[in-house]
């Protein structure tokens, strides 16, 4: 009797199998298209409603969707810690899986990705990498999008908001990518309101909402009337709201956080870059060792659209900035004179920084409250 | 003024620590070592969310995250009391266990990826009801009446378990089921049942804890959500000597600890430190407490040993 029922199931397995064999290779051959497969490694959780996984997920899915990518070609992989080797058996398992584009979503995947598209046995697979320096001249590129020309535009947003001259700003981890956020926004937020000054508060953790809103509440409680956030999650959206001060979101666009508080949002605009990518890699026309830094003129960041809520002349003031940036006219640490908190000059009239030195920045801009360890 | 505001976020911050606490302390006096309080945590913050969102109801919230809460702590009791497995590797599969849970189901709420899901307004109008003419004393109204109903249903389920457990006795019989099974065993007591039922009520405490934080405290589904809360209250019902009334502070003393990291950032002792504070003070208050042994103040003494009638 169970000798029989072995039999089969055995039967059954094998079959199974044989038809499973015949489905793969029906795609015919020459469609750039089908042959992609596409794998992608998050930091964080795609289903969360707001965060930077998030967004490079919607970019990915809307790249892929307007150019025929089928979702079965996307592999994903969440929440791969970045800390040590162990992503790298997650890229290599990707790989394993067929995957010929490979995309790694946080800093740290950097120095493991660059050992995988080092390696000979992977000079046919492409690797992208977001927010990290790592590149070669056969398979390698990276990309970033320049947000604190987002925060400039935000912080204008803030300084015509505010009453209290006040304005708190929840932010992650002390390093060069959220300095340059808090700088920008300042500066931002100095260019319409002077005497107004951004009040910093460390969370070190990148997502822990209850640390991020009670971080949000101290600086409430301490007279902000307008806040803003460098983190994963919308906590901080929500403790303004509930505290009926003004907010400005990151990531996605936060108006669905903090509600009829929304000011507006720092954003994300993946899915162009992710469009134009898929499309040069379909083409053949993909190139190895950029470091693409995409800012406002090419689409990669932008402002979210202001809510009611904003000063009156606000609209008009943002326009006007955002076409400078368009056209190339102004940048945020470019030809005017830019002190540190210590009054020493950064940047004079006819000076700016480089990308070398906004990628290292490990100071704060006058008029910001708040150290960095 | 300011410091209104600072007890006022303190207290919000403290009170799920608060219930987890509690609901370790139930399990431990019933001489079980729950190391799933934080899986327990999110197992509540989920029911209470997608009830909250499918029903508009509080009550009805709360009571999902009890049993669901309870629900988890059912699943570690089979496996201790009735199987008879190791606490410790049963506890920590619970938080496991509970935290996937909460994430899988969590992220069906959600219907697509990336789709947002919150607490509706009229939920969180109806929890953040407050006492009208209290709240707008000056000074005081924020600090002690400006408070969702919820933190007072908490603090007098702390008090009563307190009450329970101390004075009454049932809550003798469940010290002896702690202290020694066989002796409670020999003198009648069903062992099994006193575990099961209070694991389970310690269940409820965390379900509880969980639903404050997702559908009270955070309003957003984030998978993040507890956060360590859980293994806070495993650690500070030491700090508490296994006495509700102590956990009211020990959860206060953190709760405040942990916002004078975030007040002085901006002074010259390194932020390093002062985030350090919550769990120095707890670590030196734990010194304290076990150098002076009393007998009243000590872990049940059966706790962690799985009972087993045969073995007497």
């Amino acid at each position: 009797m169970y000798k029989k029922m072995i039999l089969v199931m055995v039967a059954i397995v094998m079959a199974l199998s044989v038809f499973s064999g015949c489905t793969g290779d029906n795609d015919g051959d020459g469609d750039a298209v089908s042959k992609l497969k596409i794998g992608v490694v998050y930091i964080g959780n795609i289903s969360e409603p707001v965060g930077f996984s998030t967004e490079h997920y919607k970019g990915i899915m809307a790249a892929a969707k307007s150019l025929g990518i089928k979702e079965s070609q996307i592999l994903q992989r969440e929440e791969v810690s970045d800390n040590d080797e162990s992503c790298k058996e997650v890229f290599e398992s990707l790989i394993a899986n067929g995957c010929n584009v490979i995309i790694g979503t946080s800093y740290g995947y950097g120095t493991y990705m660059n050992d995988l598209a080092n390696d000979p046995a992977y000079k046919d697979i492409i690797f992208m990498h977001c927010s990290g320096e790592y590149k070669n001249d056969v398979n390698f590129s990276n990309f970033f999008g320049r947000m604190y020309q987002a925060r400039y535009l935000t912080g204008i947003v803030a300084g015509l908001k505010t009453e209290t001259n006040k304005i708190g700003y929840v932010a992650a981890v002390g390093i060069p990518e959220v300095i340059r956020g808090i700088n920008a926004f300042t500066l931002g937020v100095k260019s319409v309101n002077p005497d107004a000054e951004v009040i910093v508060r460390w969370t070190n953790t990148w997502g822990n909402p209850s640390i991020e809103k009670s971080t949000a509440e101290t600086l409430i409680s301490e007279g902000c009337d307008v806040i803003t956030q460098h983190q994963d999650t919308d906590a901080a959206q929500i403790a303004a709201r509930e505290n009926k001060v003004w907010a400005i979101g990151y990531h996605s666009d936060m108006a669905v956080s903090s509600k009829e508080y929304n000011l507006t949002s720092a954003i994300w605009n993946l899915e162009a870059y992710y469009e134009q990518q898929f499309t040069d890699i379909i083409n053949g026309e993909w190139k190895p060792g950029v470091a693409y830094w995409g800012g406002i003129k090419e689409g990669v960041v932008d402002i979210a659209p202001l809510s009611d809520n904003v000063a009156e002349g606000t609209q008009a003031k943002v326009d006007e900035v955002l076409a400078k940036f368009k056209d190339g006219s102004f940048d945020v640490f470019a030809n005017y004179e830019i002190k540190d908190q210590d009054g020493n000059v950064k940047v004079t009239a006819d000076t700016k920084l480089t990308d070398e030195e906004l990628l290292s920045m490990m100071w704060f801009v006058e008029g910001v409250v708040g150290t960095i360890d | 003024m300011i410091i209104a505001s600072y007890i006022y976020i303190a207290v919000r911050v403290s009170i799920p620590v608060l219930l987890g606490i509690t609901g370790a302390i139930f399990n431990e006096k019933a001489g079980n070592t729950n190391l799933g309080i934080e899986g327990m945590m999110y197992m509540g913050a989920f029911a209470g969310f997608y009830t909250a969102v499918a029903t508009n109801s509080v009550i009805m919230t709360l009571i999902a995250a009890c049993l669901f809460g309870a629900f988890g702590a059912l699943i570690y009791a089979f496996a201790t009391v009735s199987l008879r497995t190791n606490q410790v590797v049963a506890g920590l599969s619970l938080t496991i266990f509970g935290q996937g849970v909460a994430r899988f189901l969590g992220n069906t709420l959600s219907g697509g990826k990336g789709e947002s899901v919150r607490i509706p307004d009229a939920v969180t109008q109806k929890v953040s009801w407050k006492i009208p003419v209290l709240k707008d004393i000056p000074f005081l109204g924020r600090a002690l009446f400006g408070y969702d109903m919820i933190i007072y249903l908490s603090i007098v389920l702390v008090v009563i378990a307190y009450f329970y457990i101390n004075k009454t006795r049932t809550g003798l019989n469940l010290r002896a089921v702690g202290e020694n099974p066989a002796a409670a065993d020999a003198a009648g007591i069903n062992v099994s049942l006193y575990k099961y039922v209070h694991i389970c009520i310690g269940g409820a405490f965390c379900g509880l804890a969980g639903a404050y934080i997702g559908v009270v405290y955070l309003t957003t589904w984030g998978n993040n959500m507890i956060a360590g809360k859980g293994w806070i209250a495993v650690a500070l019902v030491i700090f508490a000597s296994w006495n509700p009334l102590k956990a009211i502070y020990g959860s206060l003393l953190f709760g405040i600890t942990s916002l004078i990291a975030l007040r002085f950032q901006d002074s010259p002792i390194s932020p390093y430190l002062l985030e350090m504070l919550p769990y120095l003070v707890t670590v030196i208050i734990l010194v304290i407490t076990s150098v002076k042994i009393k007998k009243e103040n000590q872990q049940p003494a059966s706790c962690g040993v799985n009972y087993f009638r045969e073995e007497r």
